[in-house]
């Protein structure tokens, strides 16, 4: 009885903790609930918790009532004789049937949202990430800024054993850093995590998620906080001594603040190494980064696409797919003949500008110019015998974009 | 024939004192043993545990340091699994499987005697750096989780090898307890047991012994490279040199998931056997009961990678093992929903084993309600290593498991001892431990969503008040338990003479000998019809 009674609190708190929304700091000290968080991510995963707890909590309520009435009613003291059943296969196939669609219920939102958070294609922003025992450091990659990120000196003294300072004195005590990572509002923001040392795990709630920095690999997560403001997590995976000790703070500012903030910080607003790992929303800003095509004045005809299509083919996709179009199956398949380059023409537009997640297959979109794209896959779908006849138009990229 | 077996001689030529215990093959012996040894083991993990209650108890680092901390930690959860639940469910399978079909003994009484004696020299091999930390004496205890994690395992100290050798030894006690666990039920039911009348308790240790025979190995591979690469130059887990730590989370995790249903499959066999004894009534859906163990047995294989859904594994890889493990919920709930059929109808009673039958059922499921919203993905991002999982498993563990075994206690301990067992205090004991294991745990959900990580020994100040709850119950909760411990210690030494049909509503061949049971019992072997 107590602890269905615990169950309906828990409950009560909860819907009530949903209530009162994000607006938490009033109420941090009793706070229940996953934060909703500033991110759309955030707000789904949010979204799918209640939902899965809700359902828990249906369960809940038909499984336990129906316990609680049967601790109630058929006790010996209510001089009640004991049936004799002991199966029923009506019931039984509808208490394994039902359970199942519940599943199915719960398992297509949860994998809709779980495509969504994998894709870390188009970002604005990349960061490389290295953990170490005990700190962060971030690298903005295009930019030409780096910096540890520590713990904070006024929690890194209280935090001592017997240090006799009383850690509610100390604002933000254990998730205050020196430097925190500084992200624009809107910014969709790439990391690229990985550790020195030991496996580590960035987390910050508010951002929707966590992803572990493990040593020898490159992890992906992405965040596009529609929030300005400082989001605060933790290291998740035990690292050692001091894993308790390692925050991550993540400021979040309007635009001209991270540009301001860049130049502070003796970096570049623009990006310096378009190459490595190209970004589509500075554009506006430095349009030279994504390199143009020759004579984009002229006409566009079936010519002048094939023999621009050709040198950006043997430059951006003949490593994989070769000069000849034949491929290496079955990892990279060929052009020749393939029902890509010869079938549905937006098939073929939408795998070159958005990749192939999961496969070699690069998003080609944020790397190369509406003509360059336009000029691939033109050449793509006539040249190796394809020829199909197609003439894919710059506008055609445009619109797929 | 039946009578020259049946007239044994009473073995007055055997040993009696240590010797006794140090040479005896008797199942019943060496289920006390085993009994014993994990109640003992049960009270060291416990005090780990107040250690690491009263150092979150406020924010800020009052006790120890966070090393120790660490050290805490790890081998709470290496006591508590290896030398606490695992040993009682052996100990609890060693007195009552042989009394449940009908057999004179374990198939291997030698063997037997050999795997209960490996555990008290593993256990001494483990704690040892521990001791000999706190003397100030080397390194301490490993501190690097349970989970054995490279890199981070390989920078412990000493105290590696001390590790890695004694989860070699658990290991081969484990396999060696299973192989003869099934070698007995296989050759020595009475005639007319046939497989399908086996009580349940007996089926669920079956499927357990096979799931520790396939994955003890496994982990046994694990932490032997483990050991090689911190001494002898390999690299299989360090990407140095080529290898992959990810990799051993993979292997490891083939262990341990199955090592979880290891940890509670018994526990569904005790709970099978006490609620239709109390509600006099015959256990619903039997047939489906066995055929959901073994489901569960099987999904146990092939959910693994969902303790490691923040490693970054494909997409498809993510999708796979979500959808594996919200399967395991069906034939879970099939188990709840057949007991909640038992007790429909019945004419209950509520002893103390009911009491915690009856709690099994409901704390287990919310266990499993925390399981179900860990296996999505997209919310498991936000749950993994926070305290909701920290409360997620002990919510199955310690009212699932642990109640388990002490409703199981209370319900055999007349037949072992020959005498009741203290009612009024078994209430209280019960009271006392599902008040305050609720007390404990749950507040552990809110701090986990609210982003508090596990395994750390001091929180942000948000945190607290939680915490202040979580750890005052677990105060509660541990003293409680020197009541069990009073009971069981009284019951052994007296009381009112238990009957050999203990409970009114019991079926099954235990109940056919005398309480005490004697030291022999079937002989002759019954037969069942």
């Amino acid at each position: 009885m107590s602890i269905c009674m615990l169950r309906r609190a828990s409950a009560t708190i909860a819907a009530l903790g949903l209530w009162l929304g994000s607006s938490s700091a009033a109420l941090a000290d009793w706070e229940v609930n996953m934060p909703v968080g500033v991110t759309a991510i955030s707000q789904e995963v949010y979204g799918l918790h209640m939902l899965i707890f809700g359902i828990c909590c249906v369960i809940a309520v038909i499984v336990f009532g129906a316990m609680i009435i049967s601790l109630i009613r058929h006790r010996r003291s209510l001089g009640v004789t004991p049936a004799t059943f002991s199966h029923s296969t009506k019931a039984e196939i509808i208490w394994t049937i039902i359970p199942i669609l519940i599943l199915v219920g719960m398992a297509v939102p949860a994998a809709d949202t779980l495509v969504r958070m994998e894709d870390t294609r188009n970002s604005d922003i990349t960061v490389k990430v290295t953990a170490y025992q005990w700190k962060w450091h971030y690298d903005y990659i295009d930019h030409g800024v780096d910096f540890f990120s520590n713990l904070a000196t006024s929690s890194n003294l209280a935090r001592q054993l017997d240090s006799g300072i009383d850690p509610y004195s100390v604002e933000n005590y254990l998730l205050d850093v020196d430097n925190p990572l500084v992200v624009p509002v809107g910014a969709k923001v790439r990391l690229l995590l990985t550790a020195s040392d030991v496996i580590h795990s960035w987390w910050v709630p508010d951002l929707g998620g966590k992803r572990d920095a493990i040593p020898g690999f490159v992890n992906e997560f992405w965040f596009k906080a529609d929030e300005v403001g400082v989001y605060r997590g933790q290291c998740a995976e035990l690292c050692g001594r001091d894993h308790g000790f390692m925050p991550v703070v993540v400021n979040v500012v309007s635009e001209e603040d991270y540009d301001t903030w860049l130049v502070d910080q003796g970096g570049s607003v623009q990006i310096q190494t378009a190459a490595l790992t190209p970004t589509a929303a500075p554009v506006q800003v430095a349009p030279a980064s994504a390199p143009v095509a020759a004579a984009p004045a002229a006409e566009w005809t079936m010519a002048l696409a094939m023999s621009q299509g050709e040198s950006q083919y043997n430059t951006s996709c003949a490593a994989c797919h070769q000069a000849n179009g034949q491929g290496l199956p079955p990892t990279f398949p060929a052009i020749a003949g393939s029902a890509m380059a010869t079938g549905d023409i937006v098939a073929h537009i939408d795998i070159a500008i958005h990749g192939r997640p999961g496969t070699a297959m690069a998003a080609f979109g944020p790397q190369l110019s509406d003509e360059q794209l336009a000029a691939i896959v033109t050449y793509q779908r006539n040249a190796f015998g394809n020829d199909t006849g197609d003439l894919v138009k710059p506008a055609d990229i445009a619109a797929a974009r | 024939m039946s009578t020259t077996t049946a007239t044994h001689d009473d073995h007055a030529h055997e040993p009696t004192g240590l010797i006794r215990w140090l040479t005896t093959t008797n199942h019943k012996d060496i289920g006390t043993l085993y009994l014993v040894f994990s109640l003992a083991m049960f009270f060291v993990g416990g005090a780990m545990a107040m250690v690491i209650r009263a150092e979150l108890f406020q924010p800020g680092l009052q006790w120890v340091d966070p090393g120790f901390f660490n050290q805490m930690t790890t081998m709470h959860a290496l006591v508590m699994i290896f030398g606490g639940v695992m040993p009682a469910f052996v100990g609890l399978a060693n007195w009552m499987v042989p009394l449940m079909i009908g057999a004179p003994d374990m198939a291997l009484p030698r063997l037997n005697n050999w795997s209960f004696w490996i555990l008290p020299f593993a256990f001494a091999l483990l704690l040892t750096p521990l001791v000999l930390g706190l003397f100030g004496i080397g390194g301490g205890a490993p501190a690097g989780g349970w989970t054995m994690y490279p890199p981070l395992v390989l920078q412990t100290g000493n105290a590696f090898p001390f590790l890695i050798f004694a989860v070699h030894l658990m290991g081969i006690s484990s396999v060696l307890g299973a192989i003869n666990i099934i070698v007995t039920i296989m050759n020595m039911r009475a005639p007319g047991m046939t497989l399908l009348k086996m009580p349940l308790f007996v089926w669920t240790w079956l499927i357990t012994a096979y799931l520790l025979i396939l994955v003890m190995p496994v982990l046994a591979g694990a932490v032997t490279m483990l050991l090689t690469d911190k001494y002898f130059g390999t690299s299989f887990f360090l990407a140095a040199g080529g290898g992959d730590p990810v990799m051993f989370q993979h292997i490891f995790w083939f262990f341990g998931h199955p090592e979880v249903y290891i940890m509670i499959l018994p526990a569904f066999g005790i709970v099978s056997q006490i609620i239709p004894t109390f509600a006099r009534k015959p256990l619903f859906g039997y047939d489906s009961m066995v055929y959901a163990t073994a489901s569960i047995a099987f999904l146990s294989f092939i959910v693994w990678a969902h303790h490691m859904f923040t490693v970054g594994m494909p997409l498809a890889g993510q999708l796979f093992f979500m959808l594996a493990t919200m399967l395991i919920a069906v034939p879970t709930g099939v188990k709840v929903f057949n007991w909640v059929a038992t007790m429909w109808k019945g004419a209950m009673t509520f002893e103390t084993p009911m009491l915690f039958a009856i709690a099994f059922v409901f704390l287990f499921t919310i266990g499993g309600f925390s399981g179900l919203m860990l296996a999505i993905v997209p919310a498991d991002l936000q749950y993994h290593d926070s305290y909701f999982v920290v409360a997620h498993f002990h919510y199955v563990l310690v009212p699932g498991a642990v109640f388990g075994i002490m409703a199981g206690v209370y319900y055999w301990l007349p037949k072992w001892t020959g005498h009741m067992y203290n009612e009024k205090l078994g209430k209280l004991h019960f009271w006392l431990s599902a008040i305050f294991v609720n007390v404990t745990f749950f507040p552990q959900h809110f701090v986990g969503l609210a982003g508090m990580p596990r395994r750390i020994p001091d929180y942000a100040t948000q945190f607290a008040d939680f915490n202040a709850i979580s750890s005052i119950g677990s105060f509660v909760f541990g003293l409680a338990q020197l009541i069990f411990l009073y009971v069981i210690w009284s019951c052994a030494r007296g009381g009112k003479k238990a009957e050999a049909q203990v409970w009114e509503g019991a079926e099954g061949l235990e109940w056919t000998v005398p309480s005490p049971a004697p030291h022999h019992t079937f002989d002759v072997p019954p037969v069942v019809r």
